[in-house]
C-alpha cells in the first residue's frame, strides 16, 4: 500500500503540492489526472524517492520513503518500475541493453537469459526486431514502449506510469491500456498512472484522483468521477474551455475580437 | 547622506556575503562529489568496458590535437627565446629553457586546458542532456548510483589518460624546440639533446605528471558536477558546458600556481 500523507513541496516560491493526502491500495490501479504543470509528475517522483518533500511523507508498505537512503532505498526502488514521460532510455545503449540494464545490475542471470527476458518484455509491448537499435533511431512511441519494457524487466510489484499513452498512436495506446489491466489482473501489480488521456483513465482505473491547485480535490471510481458534482472536475474530464478553471487560458474576449495579422496591417 | 552611505554599505556587504556563501556551497559540493567518486572508485565491480571507452575518448581521440598544439608551442618557445638569447650569444641554452618550461609547466597545463575544452565540455553536455531528459532519474529508479555509473569511469580514465597525454605533449614540445634549434639556429643535434637532458631532473618530470593527475581530477569533478546540476533544456545544457570549461580553466591555473609554489619554493 502506498500512503501519501500531508505531502507539500515548493520549488523556490512556487508551491506545487500542498498537504496532499492519498492512499493507493495494493493491487489497485490509481489514475491521477490534472492539468499540465499541476504537480502530477512531482507527486510520482515523491513516491519513488526521487524528490524529498518539504513536509509530509510517503509510506510504501510502512516504509517511510523520505527517511530511507542507501541500500534500503535501492531495495525499495527495485520493487518499483517507472515509465518516464519521455521514456528516459539511455542514449548510449541499444534497446536490448536498456531493457536488460536492471537485470545486469541486480541479478546474476546469464547474458542469454537476460537477452531472452528482454525479448519477452519487448514482445509484451509489441516491439520486435529493434533490439540492436539505439534510442535515437526509434520513433517517440517506440521509445515509450521500450521504456515500458525496461520498467517491467524486473517484474516489479508496483509500476508508476508518467503519461503512458502520450505520443503513441491510439491503437498502441489501447494496447498499453490492456497491458496495465493485465498486469493488475494477472500479477496483482499496483499501478499509479498519471495521464491527461481521459479515455485511458476510464479504461484502466480502479480509482481516479484529481490534482488541482496543489491538492487532491476528488477521488473515486471512474463512475463516481464521471458523476462528480465538482465543477472543476466536470470541466476537466469534459475538456471544456468554459468553466471555473481559467488559469493559463487566453481571454475569450480577446479571442473573439482577434483578426489574424490585423495589427501588422496585413489584412 | 549618511543614511544613503550606510544603505549602500549594507547592500555591498550583503552581496559579498551572498557571494561567499555561494563560493563555499560550490566548494563543498565539489568536495562531496569528489569523496563520493573516490568511494565509488574503490567499490567492486568496476565497469571495465565503460572505463576503456572513456580512456579511448579522452586519450586516443585527444592525441592529435595535443601533438599539434605542443609542437607549435615548443617551436614558438624556441623562437622567442632565441630572439633574446642571440643578443647574449647563448642560443645553445634554448634547449634547456624549452625542456624545463615544457616538462614543468607548459606540457601539463596546455594538455589539461585542451582536455578541459575537448573532453570536459563533452562530459558536461552529455550528463546535462541525461539530466534534462530524466535519464539520471531513470538510473536512480533502477537502483543504480549515478556517481558509480557515470562519474567513476570518467574519473579513472582522466587520471590515467592525462599524465600519459602530458608525457606525449612533453616529448612533442621538446621536438618542436629541437626542430627550431637545429634547423633554424644551427645548434648541433647532439649538443641540443645534451643541453635538453642536463638540467632535467626526476623532480621536474614527477611534478609535471602529478599536476596532470590533479588536473584530471579537477576536469572530471567540475564537468560531472555541472552536468548533474543542469536545469532547463538546450539552453541549460549550453550554460553548464560553458561553466564547466571556464571553472575547469580557473581551477587548473590556480592548482598549477599552488603546485609550483609547493614544489619549487616550499619543498625544495
Amino acid at each position: 500500500m502506498i500512503e501519501i500523507r500531508d505531502l507539500s513541496k515548493s520549488f523556490e516560491e512556487h508551491k506545487v503540492l500542498e498537504r496532499v493526502n492519498l492512499t493507493i491500495r495494493s493491487g489497485e490501479t490509481m489514475v491521477i489526472i490534472g492539468r499540465s504543470g499541476c504537480g502530477k509528475s512531482v507527486l510520482l517522483k515523491h513516491i519513488i524517492g526521487l524528490i524529498k518533500p518539504d513536509s509530509g511523507t510517503v509510506r510504501v508498505d510502512g516504509v517511510e520513503v523520505p527517511r530511507v537512503s542507501g541500500p534500503e532505498l535501492d531495495r525499495l526502488r527495485l520493487r518499483f518500475g517507472m515509465l518516464f514521460q519521455g521514456a528516459a532510455l539511455f542514449d548510449s545503449m541499444t534497446v536490448d541493453e536498456n531493457v536488460g540494464f536492471p537485470l545486469r545490475e541486480h541479478t546474476t542471470l546469464s547474458d542469454s537469459a537476460i537477452r531472452q527476458r528482454g525479448e519477452e518484455c519487448l514482445q509484451l509491448v509489441g516491439l520486435q526486431g529493434i533490439e540492436e537499435l539505439y534510442p535515437s533511431e526509434l520513433s517517440g512511441g517506440m521509445r515509450k514502449r521500450a521504456g515500458l519494457a525496461r520498467a517491467l524487466a524486473m517484474s516489479p510489484e508496483m509500476v508508476l506510469y508518467d503519461e503512458p499513452t502520450t505520443g503513441v498512436d491510439p491503437i498502441m495506446g489501447d494496447v498499453i491500456n490492456d497491458l496495465i489491466i493485465a498486469l493488475r489482473d494477472r500479477l496483482k501489480v499496483t499501478s499509479v498512472v498519471v495521464t491527461h488521456d481521459m479515455r485511458s483513465a476510464y479504461k484502466v482505473a480502479d480509482r481516479i484522483a484529481m490534482l488541482y491547485n496543489g491538492g487532491i480535490i476528488a477521488v473515486g471510481t471512474p463512475e463516481e468521477i464521471r458523476g462528480s458534482s465538482n465543477a472543476v472536475v466536470q470541466q476537466f474530464i469534459k475538456g471544456e474551455a468554459v468553466g471555473p478553471i481559467q488559469e493559463g487560458l487566453p481571454d475569450r474576449r480577446v479571442l473573439s475580437r482577434w483578426t489574424p495579422g490585423a495589427r501588422l496591417g496585413l489584412r | 547622506m549618511i543614511g544613503r552611505l550606510s544603505s549602500s554599505f549594507l547592500q555591498t556587504t550583503a552581496a559579498a556575503g551572498a557571494w561567499a556563501v555561494d563560493l563555499f556551497w560550490y566548494a563543498g559540493s565539489l568536495t562531496l562529489l569528489f569523496t563520493q567518486t573516490l568511494g565509488g572508485a574503490f567499490c567492486r565491480p568496476l565497469r571495465g568496458k565503460a572505463i576503456m571507452e572513456e580512456l579511448f575518448k579522452v586519450g586516443v581521440k585527444s592525441w592529435f590535437i595535443v601533438a599539434v598544439s605542443s609542437l607549435f608551442i615548443g617551436m614558438v618557445l624556441a623562437f622567442q627565446s632565441a630572439y633574446q638569447m642571440k643578443k647574449l650569444a647563448a642560443e645553445v641554452y634554448i634547449a634547456s629553457l624549452v625542456a624545463l618550461s615544457v616538462v614543468r609547466e607548459i606540457g601539463p597545463v596546455m594538455t589539461a586546458l585542451i582536455v578541459a575544452g575537448r573532453v570536459g565540455s563533452a562530459i558536461a553536455a552529455e550528463l546535462g542532456t541525461m539530466k534534462v531528459t530524466e535519464q539520471i532519474d531513470a538510473l536512480m529508479t533502477l537502483a543504480a548510483d549515478p556517481v558509480r555509473f557515470l562519474v567513476v569511469p570518467r574519473f579513472l580514465a582522466l587520471i590515467v589518460a592525462l599524465p600519459l597525454l602530458t608525457l606525449w605533449a612533453d616529448a612533442i614540445g621538446i621536438l618542436g624546440g629541437f626542430i627550431v634549434g637545429t634547423v633554424k639556429l644551427g645548434v648541433l643535434p647532439s649538443l641540443y639533446w645534451k643541453m635538453t637532458t642536463i638540467p632535467l631532473v626526476f623532480k621536474d618530470l614527477f611534478s609535471g605528471l602529478l599536476k596532470a593527475f590533479l588536473f584530471g581530477m579537477i576536469i572530471c569533478i567540475v564537468s560531472c558536477f555541472e552536468g548533474f546540476r543542469t536545469e532547463g533544456g538546450a539552453e541549460g545544457v549550453g550554460r553548464s558546458t560553458t561553466v564547466a570549461v571556464v571553472t575547469s580553466f580557473i581551477l587548473i591555473i590556480t592548482a598549477d600556481c599552488i603546485c609550483t609554489a609547493l614544489f619549487y619554493f616550499v619543498w625544495r
